[in-house]
């Protein structure tokens, strides 16, 4: 199932951004040590390439439950859009399979590759330029900040214009196309996306859209959640709704 | 190892750039100091006395004011998340950011301590021990300090917290350091303090990282 | 899973630990009622007067076992805290949490009384002694601690925070013990030692450590008392909650 990783069609950026590591085959080794029961396997036979497996997952805040027996797995190469309402627990869910938050019960079972996160925050420094932004992310995720490899980043991000101002001086828009550019630099990564498309024009979006199609041509997961109708336009997704426990018979009946 | 020292230098230049943050403790040391002859008489000796423990405490108020900003800055922008979800070692990133606090705030500390000591009439043979007490005890408040910042992080009275918590933790520190210029004053050897503040330097410089890094997973969950 | 953490996980399990804690409380409250009345007793009508110090060294019988609670209670509350951290068991996090106020108070206790002894032997409510200032210092650990746990609003997280500066502290205990005795012997000569010198008559020493037994069981009964509360409060919405209230009607 390995096929060969071009991380972008450009030509010209493969030796720029190294290729990404092998996913698929490390998912595939990854369960056959991960599963645990006979069940599991049976589905895993099923579901090949299976590389993220979330089982029975529950999660309490103020001991309340913020969704509970969330199952589901996602295969190399996958994008995954979670849906819900407010309140459904989306951040909740990308937030734990980051690793910021732990499970109050049950299992993520993740290969062993680093996930690229972007939340609501953006990490990105308000008193550096775009371009020093860009540079730390750069050597921070261990690649040579070289000027051919950032200035193609500002392009692909399309950032050229505003390049050498200060992050604080940009639009939310445009704070949000600097922090996409971490996602560069981390084409081996499981990317863990909390409202891409949000504060983006259209022209944003399909920044978004374009890199989410590279990240899929590679073999790279992308988890991605959204609320609304910005879901992304030009590739294959499968969707995941999640039911809240807010959402849920149990709640309304323990309200009563 | 390139994680760290970028983070290293970002902060060393995100401390640049804001300078007036970097100068605040620093004026606040100086101001606090100079409190004590306004309050207490400019007897010089009075003054030499007391000059050791006064210097050291004003630097204790002067590090804890700074170290409420340590990790405040990154939680807000969500650069703490980036550092937890990158995949390298929060332990060693932690260093990093303690490391650039020390530069930017204790290492100020320790050079303007001889104006200080001239201020408070601290005897001659007793400024250098004050200066190594100084280099060896600065670097425990940004070490310890840490762990209290990064428990408080996300708190609305952080600042005041961060006092409660790591005062009592930096009671070592002071009894050491002022007992070792007070040796010094004595013309005693004030060396076997010294040793003990190495000792306890290199004890919280091996642990805190670990406990700073774990606080700040909690901070953040 | 091995059997111990088997027991710990059964045991943790919360409409478990209520009913075995309920069990428990009645008997713990009863046995430090018991032993502290005799104690009392023996401590202020039975045992001889000191000869150095008259009737006032009799303060050491609440003095001495309180300020021993104290440290061994923030001993216990850091271990508490460590296996609620490590094995993510929310009874350990509940006892580290619930140990706190009752290690204060015991601190407090034993620095109110110890000024109170003061004054007849030094002359003075409080002196800058060795182990008067450590006592302090501790109160004031107990207190960043407490801080810490009331200022984090979600309770688990709050909890853990708590814990983690429990551990902190407990590392750095022994250090500020052997500062403040050093800075203690540089500063002043040597004063009159709570307690003082190590041959104590055997009428005077029973009672002082059947008192010192006896603030265990007050531990032990307050401990439970504070986690099942907590437990009950935090859980108000759980199934098992209203089974019990349930129960308790019929």
């Amino acid at each position: 199932m390995s096929k060969p990783l071009k991380y972008n069609p450009r030509a010209a950026l493969v030796d720029i951004y190294p290729p990404a590591k092998d996913n698929t085959a490390q998912c595939t080794h990854e369960l056959d040590t991960q599963i645990v029961t006979a069940v599991d396997k049976q589905v895993a036979e099923q579901e090949e390439n299976v590389c993220i497996r979330v089982e029975n997952l529950l999660f309490e805040r103020w001991f309340i439950p913020v969704f509970e027996s969330l199952n589901f797995s996602v295969k190399a190469g996958e994008t995954l859009l979670v849906r819900g309402t407010n309140g459904s627990g989306k951040t909740t869910l990308l937030r734990l399979l980051a690793g910021i938050l732990d499970p109050t019960e049950g299992r993520i079972h993740l290969p062993e590759l680093p996930v690229a996160w972007l939340g609501h925050k953006l990490g990105i420094k308000d008193s550096l330029s775009v371009r020093e932004n860009l540079q730390f992310m750069a050597r921070f995720h261990n690649m040579q900040p070289t000027d051919k490899l950032i200035n193609e980043t500002i392009s692909q991000l399309d950032l050229e214009r505003v390049a050498e101002q200060d992050a604080g001086s940009l639009s939310a828009g445009q704070r949000k196309r600097c922090a996409l550019g971490a996602l560069l630099f981390q084409s081996e990564a499981i990317w863990l996306l909390d409202e891409p498309y949000s504060n983006l024009d259209d022209n944003g979006m399909k920044v978004v859209d374009r890199l989410l199609t590279l990240h899929q041509q590679n073999g790279g997961i992308t988890i991605l959640a959204t609320h609304g109708a910005l879901t992304p336009q030009s590739l294959e997704v499968r969707e995941l709704i999640v039911l809240g426990y807010q959402d849920s018979e149990r709640y309304r009946e323990s309200l009563a | 190892m390139s994680a760290f020292i970028s983070l290293l230098k970002r902060d060393l230049l995100l401390a640049v750039r804001s300078r007036a943050e970097v100068l605040q403790p620093l004026f606040f040391l100086l101001v606090v100091v100079s409190l004590f002859p306004l309050g207490l008489g400019p007897g010089p000796a009075l003054l030499a006395r007391i000059a050791a423990g006064v210097i050291w405490i004003a630097a204790l108020l002067a590090s804890t004011l700074s170290l409420d900003g340590l990790f405040r800055a990154d939680f807000d922008d969500g650069s703490l998340e980036q550092f937890l979800t990158s995949g390298h070692s929060l332990s060693l990133l932690v260093l990093a950011k303690i490391i650039a606090h020390w530069l930017t705030t204790g290492l100020p500390i320790v050079l303007f301590s001889p104006l200080l000591a001239v201020w408070l009439n601290l005897p001659r043979e007793a400024l250098p021990v004050l200066v190594k007490s100084l280099l060896l005890g600065t670097p425990v408040f940004s070490l310890i300090g840490a762990i209290g910042a990064a428990l408080t992080v996300g708190l609305r009275q952080g600042g005041q917290l961060l006092a409660l918590l790591i005062f009592p933790l930096l009671i070592p520190v002071l009894i050491l350091a002022t007992g070792a210029v007070s040796a010094a004053t004595d013309n005693i050897g004030s060396s076997a303090y010294l040793l003990w503040m190495a000792a306890y330097a290199v004890l919280m410089l091996t642990l805190a990282p670990f406990a700073c890094a774990a606080s700040l997973r909690i901070s953040l969950s | 899973m091995n059997p111990v953490m088997k027991f710990i996980h059964k045991t943790g399990s919360p409409a478990y630990f209520y009913w075995l804690s309920g069990r428990m409380i009645p008997w713990l409250w009863a046995i430090f009622a018991v032993l502290t009345i005799w104690g009392m007793y023996q401590a202020f009508f039975v045992a001889p007067t000191d000869y150095q110090q008259g009737e006032s060294y009799r303060i050491i019988y609440i003095h001495v076992p309180a300020a021993w609670m104290s440290m061994m209670i923030y001993i216990l509350m850091a271990i508490f805290g460590a296996i609620g951290l490590i094995w993510r068991i929310r009874i350990a996090e509940i006892f580290a949490v619930s140990s706190a106020p009752i290690g204060a108070a015991f601190a407090l206790i034993a620095l109110i009384t110890g000024s109170i002894w003061g004054k007849p032997t030094w002359g003075t409510y409080w002196v800058w002694d060795a182990r008067l200032t450590s006592q302090l210092v501790l109160f004031f650990l107990y207190l960043g601690v407490m801080g810490l746990h009331s200022a984090i609003d979600e309770p688990r997280k709050a909890a853990r925070a708590a814990a983690l500066l429990a551990l902190v502290g407990v590392v750095n205990l022994p250090i500020i013990h052997f500062s403040v005795d050093w800075w203690n012997t540089l500063h002043q000569g040597t004063t009159v030692k709570i307690g003082g010198g190590s041959k104590m008559p055997n009428s005077m020493l029973i009672p002082l450590l059947v008192m010192a037994i006896a603030t265990k069981f007050y531990y032990g009964a307050a401990l439970l008392t504070r986690a099942r509360n907590r437990l009950l409060d935090q859980d108000r919405r759980r199934g098992w909650v209203a089974k019990k209230i349930k129960e308790d009607q019929l």
